[in-house]
Parts: C-alpha cells; structure tokens; sequence
C-alpha cells in the first residue's frame, strides 16, 4: 500500500505519521507543499501541526498551497484522505469536509489522552474495528467543532460523524467533552466516506511505552481495509 | 550625537567604566559604538560579576564532549550520539510582558541548540512566582505557561518536565527558566567560533525590526515602578518562522558549507557577531545596508542593538552562498551576504558608504570589566527544637491534606496539559513523574532530564542550598533509572552589588561545585541572572539545576506509581526528621528559621548508585525521591498516581511520627519491591551500608497507619489535585 503525508511549512507531526505509516506496511513518501504533482498512492494524510503558523484561521493558507490541487482532484475522485488535527483543520478550509473548527471552549491549549466512541464502521477508516471504544490523544488549540443546525442535520442524516468523544465506557456525554465540540465530535467523513477528518492523534499511540496502543489497533485495520 | 558620560549612563554603564571605553578606545566613543559596548558589557553578557566564581564549576567528565562557553554544552551518549542541553533565564522580560517573555524565552534556548546542528527533542522549564495572593500572580501564571506553550507546541517539541514555586520574595520578580535538549551525531556538531579570512557573513532568518533594543541592559538592572515603560523592550515571538529557521538550518548543516554559526539572542546582531569573530581571533566587517530591516529608517544604532527573534548569522565556506541560499528560498527566509571575516581583529560597521563604528575586539570581550564584588558569608542558623506541644495535636491526615494541597507540593496538571508532551512520539515519561523521559529516536536509548531548584534551602544557607539541588536532580534522574551525566545551571540572584544577595551567589555557586565534583555530575552550560530585585528586596537565591541522564535500555525505565497489590515499600537512606525549614515547618508551625537539612554526599552518591544496580537487575518496581513534605508526601503520590493505597507501620525508632513522616532528611528514595525479593534487595542494600526502613505493604485503595489511622486515596487525589485549577479558576 502507497501512502503520501504532505508537508507544510510549519507541519510538525509529519514525522510521527511517517513512522507510523511505515511500521505499519505503508510505503510512504513525503511530499512537499510547493510540489504540484501527487505520487500514485493508496492514501493521503495531511498532518498535524502548525501550518504557517496559524495566524490566520487554522489551515486556511494550506488550504491554498499548491499540492492542495491534486490532493483535491484525488479526493473528489474518490481517493482515501485523513487530515489529523491541523490536517482537520486543512480539510474543512479547503472545503473538503463541512464545518469549521473554533479554539476549544476554555481558551487552553489541551494534551491529554480522551476516549473516542465509532459512530460510523461503515468506511475504510474504521470497518472492522472490533472495539466501540478507543483510547486516543488530543493536543490541540482550535478543536471546537461547529457548523450549522442544517450541516448538523445533513451530516447526521448522511451518518457523516466518525468518531464522538466519550468516557472508557463510551458514554457520550459533555462533561467528556474537551473542546466544547457540537455533539461531542472528533471526527467527520464526507458524504461518500473516504474523506476523514479527526482532531486525536493515533500516530503518537503506536507502542507500549507512548501513550498507549489503540494508534496500532487503528493503522493495522485501516491498511488491512486497503488490501 | 555627541556622547558623553551623563549618555553613557543612561545606557547603565557606570562613570570608571565609560572612561575606560574611552581610554581603551583614545578617543569618545560614538552613540552606536557606546550603544555596542553598553551591549556587551552589561552583565548579563559579560558576566561581569560572576566570571570569577563561575571558574570553580567542575566542567569536565568522560562524557562531556562541550563544556561552558558555547551555544551550550554537548555529552556523549554512545553510538555516536549526543545530546546539546542548556537552560537560560528570561525573568525580566515575562515579567513585564508574560506571554511574550516567556515564549521568547523558550525561542531563545531552542535555537541555541540547534545552532549546534542538534535537532530539539526535549523543553523543560522552572518558572517561580509571587505568593498566589499577590494581584499579580495568577495573569502572569496564566501568561507564562500559555507563552511556553505557545511557542513549544508550535515548534512541534514536547514539554516534558518542569518546575512551578510561589513565594512572596518573586512578587515583584517572578523567574522563567527554560531548558531545551537537542540530538546530533558526533562528527555533526557546529560551534561558533569563525575561522579563515575573506569569508562571507550570512544573516539568515527574520528581519530586523525596532523590538527588543537594550533587552539585555534591561536584564541587568534593578525593577522599580517604572517597569511598565520597558515594555518596548520585550521582544516578540514567531514561533513558525523559528521552526523554519530549524529545518532550513538543518538542511544546510547536512552539507559542509557552514564554518561557523551563531543564534542572534540577548544584544542581537551584536554579541553575535563579536562572539564569532572573538573565537576565531579574527576582525569582523558588515555592511549594515544589506541587513533585511522590517521597518524602514532604522539607523545602525537600532539595527545593532535590536533583538529581534529567530535570526542566526553564519560565516559560509566561499563560493557556497547560491547553495545556501536556496535552501533559505525554499523555507522562505531572508537570507543576505552582509559582510566577511577580516585579519583587524577589530569590528567595523557601514552604513551609507561611512563607516559607523570601528572597535576592537579585544576591547568588547577580553578587556570588559570583572568585578571582584564585595560578598558576605552566611552563618548556619541555629537549630529550632520542635516543641512536643506544637504537634502532639496534630492530626497527621490533616496536616497531610494541607500539604498535598499546598501550591508548592499540589498537582502541576493544568499547566502541563497545555504543553504538548507527546509530539515526536518518542516521550515515555510525560510530566507529573522525577523526571521526563524521551527516547532516542529508533534506538534502545533513552535521556530523562529535571528541573530543581530549593529556594528556601539557598536561602537559609546558601552552601548547603547549593549542594542540595545539584543532589536533588542526581535523585530525580535516578529515581527514573537513569544514569546521571551532567548539569546545566541557571543562577536566579537578586543584586551583586548588595554583598548579602552577592554572598548568596557565591556560596550557592560553591556548594553546586561541591555536589556536581563529588558525584561526578559536571555543569557543561548555564547562565547568571542577576539583578533579580525591585527595589531594595531581592528574590531569595534560586539556582536551578537541569540534570540529564541516560537510560541505555529503555525498557527498563521506573515510574513513580505502585504497582501491585502487596508488594513491600522501603525507604532507603536515614531518617532523623529534619523539620527546619521543611514544609511542614515552614507552613503548618509557621516556623521560617532554622539550618536546611544536611547533605552527605557519600550518602548520595552511595545510595544512588546501590539504588541504579538493584534497578539494573530488576527488583524495582517504582521509585520516586523524597523531598518537600518528606515520607508521607512521597508516598502519596505514589499512591495516588498508582491508584494504590499502602498499610504504612508506625516507625519503630526512638522520633516522633510527624517528625519521621514529614522530616526533609536529604538522600532518600522510596522503592516499591516484589515480597519474594525483600531478602535480596536488603542483603544487597546492606552489603553497601545503605539504610533502609521497611514502611509497609500496598492495599487496594486506602492510606493507613498502624490500622488505626486511615484515609482513602481519592480524598488524598483530591486535596493534590483540586488547588491548582481552584485557583486559577476564581
């Protein structure tokens, strides 16, 4: 399986994911934001970080870089793109996924790890995921997410949630809420289920002695699913 | 402008020392030569009152590769690895401007590592603040930590470790250490010093603008109420150009180019460029034309004196400036060729096709002043006895309580969630534990590193406070399972020209040459802060020791958490119950007087090298040292971090139980061992004349003494945990 991460200026999770990719079966490459041509892959990530250093809304210069174009192209024909944290961000500026992402409810930047319940298996990112529940980590400034009651009510008719946050036990409720997101949610699809978006980082819960294991659990199914 | 002596001082330079500019110079200086030499010899860049006693530091060891003296110091860790670390101060600014101070402050010490080609992998910080009652308090605790945080989240480098105090004597002067650690191969390290004539001086990264000027004179005078005004003087950061300025400099350090390289830091494009050609005994001439100014008009004065953030100054191999430039293209960085090494050893400045300044060099550096100030020995205090009426009704889960929720022992939580400690995927001990662990990427190694600092020990009496941070930061690195390697050091002193705070100096810095000789634990950087007073009141002395350790098989790092139901827990060292000065002394007999506990330094090092074997061969399950609030304090962290509660004995010796449990009795570690290995782990402990007290056994989820007392370990996790979001939240 052929993966590419692109590398914005100010991207600094693009290592992370390079090495999770990898221990997992991915060929990966790392692309640059200034190249305009995307290598044949399987997958696209875009990562986290601080691209241009957020001055401006979160993303919405990477949403403009030159790759964005074929990652666009890519992504409307069908191809399967993650954005992860700042990579979130990217995806809804460049209007791939609906929504905006506002700085978390108590003005604090969070790290910490959160448990996220699968609202939706039936995708490539989390089909055959056995568990309801996972542990996964948030480190985030602007993970608030928000739309419209009628993008609200689209993307729940079209079961576009990913992922809620919730307790161990997958209780969905505010007070595990970290960032004051609508409903709970760390992550979003498009409408055909090949685009996701999700503030919790699995890449930093590959091994035993990092936060924890459901990172493996997650990157293992999802190159199994592209098989 | 015409200079003269009233200018001069107002530049904080003082009258014997503008006249030896002038006679070093035989002739007036002009107002941007005056503006160079107020730059250089303010003491937070000459050192001017420390240099003499800095000297009797240990520097070297086996594994140290670069001592005091450049960007900051390297050891080896094997296979060709090491680790560039050093820690710096930026009090005054985050004083005034919390938010920017303190991410400049991190900026700063960032690039000072990688300026030797080390990518960062690791930022700590120690930051201490007035009483939590002071007006001021909580919006510069809130400012400095979102500041750190800003800066180290963005530049994509975990915050592991760190420090918080409050005490009433940094109401007015409130300290902001931060520490970065770096990796690099070998053979990859760059220094500053220049080398070969006719070489092009490169100015890289942002431009230069009017922020920042006389930053370094303003951290080398005394606060009073007109602080407000220096705010112009707090540079301001940009966190996403200083990680550009990272990759592109790594990018052109992985070929050959590069001679020499230098951050632009305190006095900016100044210290920077004297520094090098200083090293390299050589002149130094730049066209200040060509330096990329963000605001127009600015004179040479201006541009040599600000300081602004994220610039570096190179001195390339000739013919190399297309190749380099192209990699500052990519990245988006200015990049200008503003000058060339020159055989005058002297500093020569242009601007307008006249020349602006022309000063040896000799006259900036060798030749600034040294001062042999006046300083005054501090006497032992005499010993309080602790009367038996004080404390015979003392209920000890009370006094517990108290002290697990006081500001200097509660839980750090809300502020380092708000640092990133995981990017990089490499941390595997995050805050809250001795100290933090980060792996060495795609190796079995590992590298812990700490942050301490004792004021209230330093201040009693300075010599034995000094030992004691240097011991306490072996014990934090130990208490990981790493094998200690070398220091840096960030000494917080109030005014060398009072001969109490100036004595505090000495004596502090005496007593960490004492500790860091004795163990074998040499200060490779650093730096002096002084001048930490308003007004007449100075801070009390707090010398902050960032230790660094190696683990070498990562699998066998220890957390401070019990682990199992019936595992047996000792406490290794002696215990006299010290009470002066302790915590409890201090906050619940409200007794301020009285010597620090006593440090051995055989009993240190014995102890923690018998404590690294039984690690080494597996017997220890956690470990954690015991310090502010003694015995007690430690295991209910353990406890609480383990989610475990422990049946603790009465101690069996001829002292009182408050005095055993909450005595700050230096050398001690708890450890937590399997039942089946007690025999072995006390022979061993034994056969190297280490003490150790058997303290009990862990329970499910309950604190109890003597199966009388007892109290459940959430009540403990509430009083640790719920101070500081309590107050920070009213």
């Amino acid at each position: 399986m052929k993966s590419s991460v692109i590398t914005f200026p100010g991207s600094n999770c693009d290592r992370d994911i390079d090495v999770a990719l990898k221990k997992f079966g991915f060929k990966n490459k790392m692309i640059w934001h200034d190249d305009t041509e995307l290598p044949k892959s399987d997958l696209v990530v875009l990562p986290g970080g601080f691209s241009y250093g957020d001055y401006l809304r979160c993303g919405s210069m990477a949403s403009k870089s030159k790759i964005m174009k074929s990652v666009l192209n890519f992504a409307n024909s069908g191809g399967m793109v993650m954005g992860i944290c700042n990579g979130f961000q990217i995806l809804v500026e460049a209007g791939l996924l609906p929504g905006v992402l506002l700085r978390n409810k108590y003005l604090k930047f969070i790290c910490k790890n959160i448990f996220v319940k699968i609202n939706n298996k039936h995708n490539n990112y989390f089909k055959n995921i056995d568990n309801d529940v996972l542990e996964f980590h948030i480190a985030h400034n602007e993970g608030n997410y928000f739309c419209t009651s009628d993008q609200l009510k689209e993307i729940e008719d079209n079961e576009q949630i990913a992922i809620n946050y919730c307790d161990k036990e997958g209780v969905i409720e505010d007070q595990f809420n970290p960032n004051g997101s609508i409903k709970n949610i760390a992550g979003i699809l498009n409408k055909e289920k090949n685009i996701l978006g999700m503030m919790p980082h699995p890449e930093r819960m590959i091994d035993p002695y990092l936060s924890g294991e459901d990172g493996s659990l997650f990157f293992n199914n999802l190159i199994n699913n592209l098989k | 402008m015409i200079v003269n002596e009233q200018i001069a001082i107002d530049h904080g330079l003082k009258k014997d020392e503008y006249a030896k500019i002038c006679e070093l110079l035989k002739r007036n200086p002009n107002i941007t030569e005056l503006g160079i030499f107020s730059a250089m010899w303010n003491e937070h860049c000459s050192y001017k009152s420390s240099r003499l006693h800095l000297k009797k530091l240990p520097t070297k060891g086996k594994q140290v590769i670069q001592g005091p003296g450049e960007n900051a110091g390297v050891i080896d860790i094997g296979d060709d690895d090491a680790i560039v670390f050093k820690i710096e101060s930026h009090n005054h600014p985050s004083f005034i401007e919390p938010y920017q101070g303190a991410a400049t402050g991190v900026g700063g010490i960032m690039r000072d590592v990688f300026t030797m080609g080390a990518r960062p992998i690791a930022n700590l910080n120690s930051i201490h603040f007035g009483s939590p009652q002071h007006k001021k308090t909580r919006n510069l605790l809130r400012g400095v930590v979102s500041g750190i945080g800003g800066y180290g989240n963005c530049m994509g480098v975990p915050t592991i470790a760190g420090q918080t105090s409050f005490d009433s004597s940094y109401n007015g002067n409130i300290l902001v250490n931060a520490m970065t650690l770096g990796l690099v191969k070998k053979d990859k390290i760059f220094y500053s010093k220049a080398a070969g004539l006719n070489k092009p001086v490169i100015y890289v990264g942002s431009k230069t603008g009017r922020d920042g000027i006389h930053g370094a004179s303003m951290a080398s005078a005394i606060f009073d109420e007109k602080i407000e005004e220096k705010k112009p003087t707090v540079q301001v950061g940009d966190p996403f150009t200083e990680k550009l300025l990272l990759e592109a400099c790594l990018e052109l350090m992985a070929g050959d180019s590069i001679i020499a390289i230098q951050d632009m830091g305190a006095a900016g494009l100044t210290s920077s460029s004297i520094e090098m050609a200083s090293k390299g005994n050589l002149g130094i001439e730049i066209n200040l034309n060509k330096v990329p100014c963000r605001e127009t008009k600015m004179t040479p004065y201006e541009i040599m004196l600000s300081e602004s953030q994220e610039r570096m100054l190179i001195v390339l191999e000739n013919g190399k400036e297309e190749q380099a430039k192209k990699i500052f293209d990519k990245w988006n960085l200015d990049f200008a060729v503003i000058g060339k090494t020159t055989k005058s050893k002297k500093i020569e400045l242009y601007f307008d096709n006249k020349q602006v300044a022309n000063i040896p060099i000799n006259t900036l550096v060798e030749k600034s002043p040294m001062y042999d100030r006046n300083w005054k020995k501090a006497k032992l205090p005499k010993k309080n006895k602790v009367k038996k009426e004080d404390i015979n009704n003392l209920k000890i889960i009370d006094v517990l309580k108290k002290i697990l929720s006081n500001p200097n022992v509660c839980s750090k939580e809300w502020i380092w969630q708000q640092y990133d400690h995981t990017v990089m995927s490499d941390t595997i001990q995050k805050p809250g534990g001795d100290a933090g662990v980060v792996r060495v990427h795609g190796t079995n190694k590992a590298v812990a590193a700490s942050v301490d600092s004792s004021a209230v020990y330093c201040w009693a009496h300075p010599l034995t406070g000094g030992k004691q941070v240097v011991c306490e930061s072996f014990r934090n690195l130990i208490s990981v399972g790493a094998k200690p390697v070398a220091i840096t050091n960030c000494l917080n002193f109030g005014s060398p020209e009072n001969e109490v705070n100036m004595g505090e100096f000495v004596e502090c810095v005496q007593g960490i040459s004492e500790a860091s000789e004795y163990l074998k634990f040499p200060v490779v950087s650093g730096n002096v802060s002084f001048y930490n007073q308003t007004k007449e009141e100075g801070i009390k002395p707090t010398p902050s020791i960032g230790g660094v350790g190696l683990i070498k098989d990562y699998k066998k790092m220890i957390t401070m958490d019990f682990k199992e139901v019936d595992n047996i827990v000792l406490v290794i060292g002696k215990t006299e119950g010290h009470i002066d000065q302790s915590l409890f002394a201090r906050n619940i007999l409200d007794e301020k007087n009285g010597p620090p506990p006593e440090i051995n330094l055989f009993n240190e090092k014995n102890n923690g090298e018998t404590l690294l074997k039984l690690i080494e061969n597996d017997y220890i399950k956690s470990a954690h040292d015991v310090s502010l609030g003694g015995i007690i304090t430690a295991i209910s962290k353990m406890c609480i971090k383990g989610n475990k509660g422990i049946n603790l004995k009465k101690p069996k010796f001829l002292i009182n139980e408050i005095e055993y449990f909450f005595g700050e009795d230096q050398g001690r570690y708890i450890i937590e061992i399997n039942k089946n290995n007690l025999k072995k782990v006390t022979e061993y402990l034994n056969k190297n004349a280490v003490h150790y007290d058997e303290l009990g056994t862990i329970n499910e989820n309950q604190l109890y003494i003597d199966d009388k007392t007892k109290v459940a370990i959430d009540e403990l996790k509430t009083s640790n945990t719920s101070w500081l979001t309590n107050y920070i939240n009213k």
